[in-house]
């Protein structure tokens, strides 16, 4: 199987989309916040979108070279690109949608996403879910080389979108194709990929898997966009070897991250515990607030204190009679902090 | 009243004279002879609105260039133009004294006064109804449609026939059934340039004129035809986004998902 190796250098409105990737057979999820040019390198890709400077070649096969002028259209590049809103076709049914990508395969692809039933509908009929297996399909009617994935899930509801991402990476896992996924949610990415390159203002800050991500995120925007609570604050040596960090917000937290000066906290929701009292065990880092929000994710519960967000099981959530305004401690231990290695500007938003 | 106002004229077109003069009027000879004129002339240049219109409106609509505004601007300017001015225009521009006059007659063509003038005067004022309605039908699908047909392998010819010529082909038909009418009511630009000769380039609106002062109820009869096309017309524009419809987006315009 051919690696799809690319180089892209592409004035976009405000910045530019400058992006080295190589992809073998794997998933590779390029997250970042919204305009931040991630949709723009799978157009490049699948030759939607013709970039100022670059190369991309699947192997051998040069797709674009600007260099030497080459530039091939895109119905001569093996991709199937999924679309974010799957860009059905409305005034075909379904059978001709994905037949429509070629005529070999159809049955088979109807059968292997259940929508054989659906064969004669037209798109405007289907739920969320049905319409994306379609576009699915559609994309492999082709058989293509490369898959592109743009936002394959954020055009579902909340409660189709878990189904809808098992059954999605059960694919991915099955077809082993170089795949290129944008998402700008990392939970989705994290679940779906291998790699996971966080894109902002058309540059790629951190490349690799989401676990070393999460243990050494390379910013404070990746932190943050990997749902790390990001704790600005001054860093000096502390006894026990640890570092000591004053944080901005007064209060102070205990690191095993070496550092001096400003720096980025990164912790995880999972890794803090609420308690109503300051407990005595080894956790070194308590910040007392109040709740102020809680939201319900299932069997977890998402709390924020002051200026922390916090994950607990919905058992102890319930054990603490957790409501909002509630007077709680939030700890941590100062082996679940990271530093994020960049300088720290504001906490960045997620999504 | 105002509807009244509207009505009473097409209504008298039909009530001025006994149904059976009327029909004798329609099978007239004159009335015959522009039948087949404007039947000939109508078809050749709706034929070459459609053919070259259809392709140039999608042009038009896909492509972003430099002087895109001015194109579009210059399209619409038949439509605001006074007929007069275009028949003046026709014959300045394709007249044996015309711009165009000299290369025309080395060819050993003269354009005015045949059947050539007609279907230029026609095509000349009815196009840009076309155009207009044409270019507006492919703007308005969602650019993902054809981007998706392209990866998954279909050529911009297949595109075009396959994804954008169905997906507009409501807006299509409304903007053709315009274009048609104004074409087969054109008067003023063609008695200008191509005259008002009996089955050569007389049309059923020239007949009219032709015939109201020496037969009245000849000119009532070819009238009353021409109601009847337009009426036809009109009723093709209004059934039409009725059954061939042309949402652009593949879900918003649609009706709630079936889970939702």
């Amino acid at each position: 199987m051919d690696k799809l190796a690319l180089r892209l250098d592409h004035p976009l409105r405000s910045f530019a989309l400058r992006v080295e990737l190589e992809v073998g057979r794997e998933t590779l999820a390029l997250v970042g916040p919204s305009g931040a040019g991630k949709s723009s390198v799978l157009r490049a890709i699948a030759g939607l979108l013709r970039p100022e400077t670059g190369r991309i070649a699947l192997g051998s096969e040069v797709w674009l070279d600007t260099e030497s002028r080459i530039s091939l259209p895109p119905e001569r590049r093996s991709v199937g690109l999924v679309f974010q809103e799957y860009a059905l076709f409305p005034h075909l049914t379904v059978e001709a949608n994905v037949a429509f990508g070629g005529r070999a395969r159809v049955e088979e692809l109807l059968e292997r996403f259940r929508i054989a039933a659906l064969a004669r509908a037209r798109p405007a009929e289907l739920s969320g879910g049905e319409r994306q297996r379609v576009a699915l399909a559609r994309a492999l009617a082709r058989d293509p080389a490369v898959l592109l994935l743009d936002e394959p899930l954020s055009a579902l509801d909340a409660h189709t979108k878990g189904t809808v991402r098992a059954e999605l990476g059960e694919l991915l896992r099955e077809l082993r194709l170089p795949t290129v996924l944008v998402t700008h949610d990392f939970e989705d990415a994290a679940a779906l990929a291998e790699r996971i390159g966080v894109i902002v203002d058309g540059r790629i800050l951190q490349l690799g898997c989401s676990a070393e991500l999460l243990a050494a995120p390379a910013s404070g925007f990746v932190a943050s966009f990997t749902g790390a609570n990001l704790l600005p604050g001054s860093a000096r040596p502390g006894h026990e070897g640890l570092t000591l960090v004053v944080l901005d917000s007064g209060a102070t937290a205990h690191s095993v991250a070496a550092g001096e000066g400003r720096v980025g906290l990164a912790v995880y929701p999972w890794e803090i515990a609420l308690s109503r009292e300051e407990p005595a065990d080894s956790a070194v880092n308590h910040v007392r607030g109040a709740v102020t929000s809680l939201v319900s994710l299932g069997n977890r519960v998402r709390v924020r204190v002051g200026p922390l967000t916090a994950e607990v099981t919905t058992a102890s959530a319930e054990r603490l009679g957790l409501r909002e305004g509630d007077l709680v401690v939030a700890s941590f231990k100062a082996t679940a902090t990271r530093r994020a290695r960049k300088q720290v500007r504001a906490p960045a938003t997620r999504g | 009243m105002a509807l009244g106002f509207l009505l009473l004229p097409v209504l008298a077109i039909f009530l001025r004279i006994p149904p059976g003069d009327l029909l004798d009027g329609m099978r007239s000879e004159a009335a015959i002879d522009a039948v087949i004129v404007t039947a000939k002339t109508s078809a050749v240049a709706n034929l070459l609105i459609l053919v070259i219109g259809t392709p140039a409106a999608y042009l038009i609509a896909m492509r972003r260039f430099a002087g895109r505004a001015l194109v579009i601007t210059l399209i619409e300017l038949p439509l605001v133009l006074p007929p007069a001015v275009a028949g003046i225009g026709l014959l300045a521009a394709f007249g044996r004294f015309g711009l165009l006059g000299d290369q025309l007659s080395a060819l050993g063509l003269s354009i005015p006064f045949t059947q050539i003038a007609v279907v230029l005067a026609v095509t000349f004022v009815a196009s840009p109804f076309y155009l207009r309605a044409a270019i507006a039908a492919f703007e308005a699908i969602d650019p993902n449609l054809p981007a998706a047909a392209r990866t998954l392998g279909a050529s911009p010819a297949r595109t075009f026939l396959r994804i954008a010529l169905p997906l507009a082909g409501g807006g299509l038909g409304a903007g053709w059934a315009l274009s048609f009418a104004r074409g087969i009511g054109e008067f003023g630009a063609t008695i200008m340039f191509a005259g008002s000769l009996q089955g050569v380039t007389q049309t059923l609106s020239l007949a009219i004129y032709e015939q109201f002062d020496v037969a009245f109820d000849l000119a009532l009869a070819i009238g009353a035809e021409l109601v009847v096309v337009s009426a036809a017309i009109l009723l093709a524009v209004k059934l039409v986004p009725a059954w061939t419809s042309s949402p652009s987006d593949s879900t918003t315009l649609f009706a709630p998902s079936r889970s939702a």
